[in-house]
């Protein structure tokens, strides 16, 4: 993990290991952490804690882990989850309430009903899903910060 | 009421957090499905779950959850618990079945609430 402040903001980096499922949210708790320390509205962290959270998870259950970037400036906080996974075949349709494709041993573990997405989309201000077919997925997401 | 009534009525055991029991709590949310947890729950403090896994910590964790009741005689493993105790957060542990925790906690006067 790294930390810069500069004068666009202050931007965090973290690595999402793919192989311990345990350690998934890792990335998220600690954003959520400094987001507090910061002074940012009780309402504002909720969002990007909950539209994180279920990125970061989506990225050790459907992909094998990556990076994120958060970048926190007096307007905005924006958040890049980036994979190299299979990519999302059907965008339109993996954003749609309770489609899932994850296996019985995911949903075992408390996930897999197809509400990340739309989740993410329903607390963010901004989402774009970017995706290739056995390239991966970058998915950006912003919480606007009212001033 | 206070962590303390719910640990009472539901014949509880603290796993974790046993100096937190004094908390007010006014709501509560019930799934196995963390994502519905994610989706659904609206600022509720108790969340009632048979998953047992440390996934349950940080979904409470990220929505500002403070107390998790396990149920169905499920038992916090060492890595729930040093989470949890990390954030100040209360697990206890009943024997009741989803339902009959559920039924209880509201017959208390928690509150739920709809989609
Ligand atoms: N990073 C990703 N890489 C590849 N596929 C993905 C990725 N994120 C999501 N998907 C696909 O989109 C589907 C829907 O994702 P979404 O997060 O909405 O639901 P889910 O992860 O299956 O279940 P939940 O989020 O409710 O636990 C997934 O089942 C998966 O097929
Ligand atoms: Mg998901």
């Amino acid at each position: 993990m790294s930390e810069q402040t500069g004068t666009s903001g202050v931007e965090l980096k973290y690595m999402v290991s793919p192989d311990d499922f345990t350690r998934a949210g890792e990335a998220s708790s600690k954003v959520k952490n400094i987001l507090k320390q910061m002074g940012i509205s009780p309402d504002v962290i909720r969002k990007v804690s909950i539209a994180m959270y279920e990125g970061e998870i989506n990225m050790v259950i459907h992909a094998h882990g990556g990076d994120i970037t958060v970048t926190i400036t007096p307007e905005e906080i924006r958040m890049v989850l980036r994979d190299d996974g299979p990519g999302i075949p059907d965008v339109e349709k993996a954003m749609k309430a309770g489609y899932s494709t994850a296996p019985e041993q995911v949903r075992a573990l408390g996930f897999g009903a197809g509400m990340g997405l739309p989740n993410m989309q329903n607390y963010t201000d901004e989402m774009k899903v970017e995706t290739e077919i056995g390239v991966g997925t970058t998915i950006t997401m912003s919480v606007h910060i009212e001033g | 009421m206070t962590v303390k009534d719910i640990l009472k009525a539901l014949d509880a055991t603290v796993s974790s957090g046993s100096e937190h029991l004094d908390q007010e709590i006014t709501s509560a949310f019930a799934s196995d499905m963390m994502s519905e947890v994610l989706a659904y729950s609206k600022g509720q403090s108790v969340l009632v779950t048979g998953l047992c896994n440390p996934q349950v910590i940080r979904t409470a964790e990220m929505l500002d959850i403070t107390c998790i009741v396990l149920i169905r005689g499920k038992e916090a493993n060492e890595e729930m618990i040093r989470l949890a105790e990390e954030r100040n957060l209360v697990i206890l542990e009943t024997k009741y079945i989803m339902f009959s925790a559920c039924g209880i906690l509201y017959g208390l006067g928690l509150e739920g609430g709809t989609t």
